[in-house]
């Protein structure tokens, strides 16, 4: 079993970070994994990309063409890569910043207002964490402590206060 | 065994080298290698150690000449460009026995190029990287756990021959993290005896360098060098073969190249197709006899490369043209997708023309 993950959308939304997420939730599941970001001047206002594989057999390229999953942040990213999602695959799409709609019926596309969401929160930045807590749940994976020990993970010791507003945005991606 | 983490490849040569007992770091930041110069920077001067950013990579390099000189375990990193503002450097470094690391995490070419991942710079690791009659031990790692485990072995291989070694990566392997685990015992300690470390007024001066004006001088250590050579070449061949026992198709890749061949090997082995990869861990010394015994065992060997098709010339060599070689490449920062190595596959067992 392999999963593909691919992450889109502008530099500073946290893509980088929501890839780092999930290849750690698959490294503590004892799964193969690779992390790729896009690099390059791209990085830079531009749409930043991190392609996620979580298997259980070794990972080959690490680079992917065809996802399973597809976490779209911005239009951009939306257009370029719905497309290429497998057939039975997912996209988890902000839908504060996309307003297009996927036409492909061989695929379950969630829309959900991120963005909006995150901006009541009061703080806009946790758009992905909310998107990454849909994407738990849809996949039926939404496990409170499994997410807390992820997060210790990948959250800095020096910003672990910030692990219970990541997981109260996680919660809020889950109900909505 | 301890806990893996997850690192940057990079990342994973800065912490190995530092596991390794590499204390001096000299370099010059580029794209895709300047988290190993940003790792660095962070941990030496908390270990005692000296990370130092050059005015430039003629600096850097010849700052790790001098390291090299005193016996000291010492490395430099770059890209592309960068190792060829090197290469004077490492001829010297060849020329004066000294043994370092050089990594280079190679981007597209030539010239300034790109920063998409390459695997152009074949040539210039295996065939000199600088002027006159030498050999570098040129590793090229797959993974991220390989990054580090090649960078230590480097460092062993590089006392051991007193040469210098090369870790050659490129753009994927130095950006992508992997899990890694970084649990080594270093009981390496080869007797340095030529180092100038000072004689205490006990012994007579040692001196490094490559100049020798004698031409018959210079004969002798230069055929003395070679003799070593051989050794590497007798001892410190590395490769991996995978679903090679009964292949009929033989796949020749390395580093990122070899990832995307297995992905294409078994979606091929899916479709009843009997392919299987051969992949050089070791660039220099080149793992001859294996190539040796597929060109008797298969009907093609495709050489998958990130470049014009580099290696694809030892590959011939090897195989003695005994069975056609062809080329599956993309240039430039260009990757071949698994589904182009299919193609390729499928055109050797005479399938879609």
């Amino acid at each position: 079993m392999t999963n593909q993950i691919l992450l889109s959308g502008f530099g500073g939304q946290g893509i980088l970070f929501t890839g780092k997420f999930l290849a750690y939730k698959g490294l503590l599941a004892d799964k193969n994994v690779s992390w790729l970001p896009s690099y390059g001047p791209e990085m830079r206002g531009g749409t930043a990309s991190c392609s996620v594989i979580i298997s259980d057999e070794e990972v080959g390229s690490p680079i992917i063409s065809q996802p399973d999953v597809l976490i779209a942040m911005n239009l951009p990213s939306f257009e370029k890569f719905e497309p290429t999602v497998k057939p039975g695959g997912i996209i988890i799409a902000d839908s504060s910043l996309i307003e297009a709609k996927s036409a492909r019926t061989d695929i379950d596309v969630y829309y959900i207002p991120a963005t909006k969401l995150a901006s009541e929160m009061g703080k806009q930045s946790l758009a992905n964490m909310i998107i990454l807590g849909k994407l738990l749940k849809v996949m039926g994976d939404f496990d409170e402590e499994n997410i807390k020990a992820v997060l210790s993970k990948v959250i800095p010791p020096k910003k672990a206060d910030m692990l219970d507003i990541n997981l109260k945005a996680m919660k809020i991606g889950a109900e909505n | 065994m301890a806990d893996k983490i997850l690192m940057k490849g990079n990342e994973a040569i800065a912490e190995a080298a530092i596991k390794a007992g590499c204390m001096h770091y000299f370099g010059y930041p580029i794209t895709p290698q300047t988290e190993v110069a940003a790792y660095m920077a962070k941990r030496m001067p908390k270990i005692g150690g000296c990370f130092l950013q050059a005015e430039s990579e003629v600096a850097a390099i010849n700052m790790v000449y001098g390291v090299a000189s005193t016996g000291k375990r010492v490395m430099t990193s770059s890209s592309s460009p960068g190792i060829s503002l090197k290469s004077e450097g490492l001829s010297y470094l060849a020329g004066s026995d000294l043994p370092a690391l050089i990594v280079n995490v190679q981007r597209g070419g030539p010239g300034l190029g790109g920063i998409q991942p390459s695997q152009a710079d074949y040539f210039q690791a295996t065939k000199g990287g600088g002027h006159g009659d030498f050999k570098m031990i040129v590793l090229a790692p797959s993974s991220v756990q390989e990054m580090a485990d090649l960078t230590v072995k480097g460092f062993d291989l590089a006392d051991k021959y007193r040469m210098p070694t090369m870790l050659l990566a490129d753009g994927t392997m130095g950006q992508m993290m992997e899990p890694v685990s970084l649990d080594y015992e270093i009981t390496s300690t080869v007797d340095k005896p030529w180092a100038t470390t000072g004689t205490k007024m006990e012994r007579e001066h040692n001196i490094v360098t490559s100049l020798f004006l004698k031409p018959d001088e210079l004969e002798d250590l230069v055929i003395e060098r070679y003799e070593r050579y051989k050794v590497v070449e007798e001892n410190e061949v590395m490769y991996e073969e995978y679903m090679m026992d009964d292949a009929e198709i033989c796949i020749a890749a390395f580093g990122i190249a070899a990832r995307v061949a297995k992905n294409a090997i078994n979606e091929a082995r899916k479709q009843g197709i009997k392919v299987g990869l051969i992949r050089p861990i070791t660039l220099w010394p080149f793992p001859v006899a294996p190539f040796k015994k597929a060109a008797n065992q298969v009907k093609e060997i495709i050489s998958v490369e990130l470049s014009m098709g580099q290696m694809i010339e030892d590959v011939r060599l090897a195989s003695e043209c005994k069975v056609p070689v062809t080329l599956c490449n993309r240039t430039g920062g260009m990757i071949p997708s698994p589904e182009q190595v299919l193609e390729a596959i499928n055109k050797a067992n005479g399938g879609a023309k």
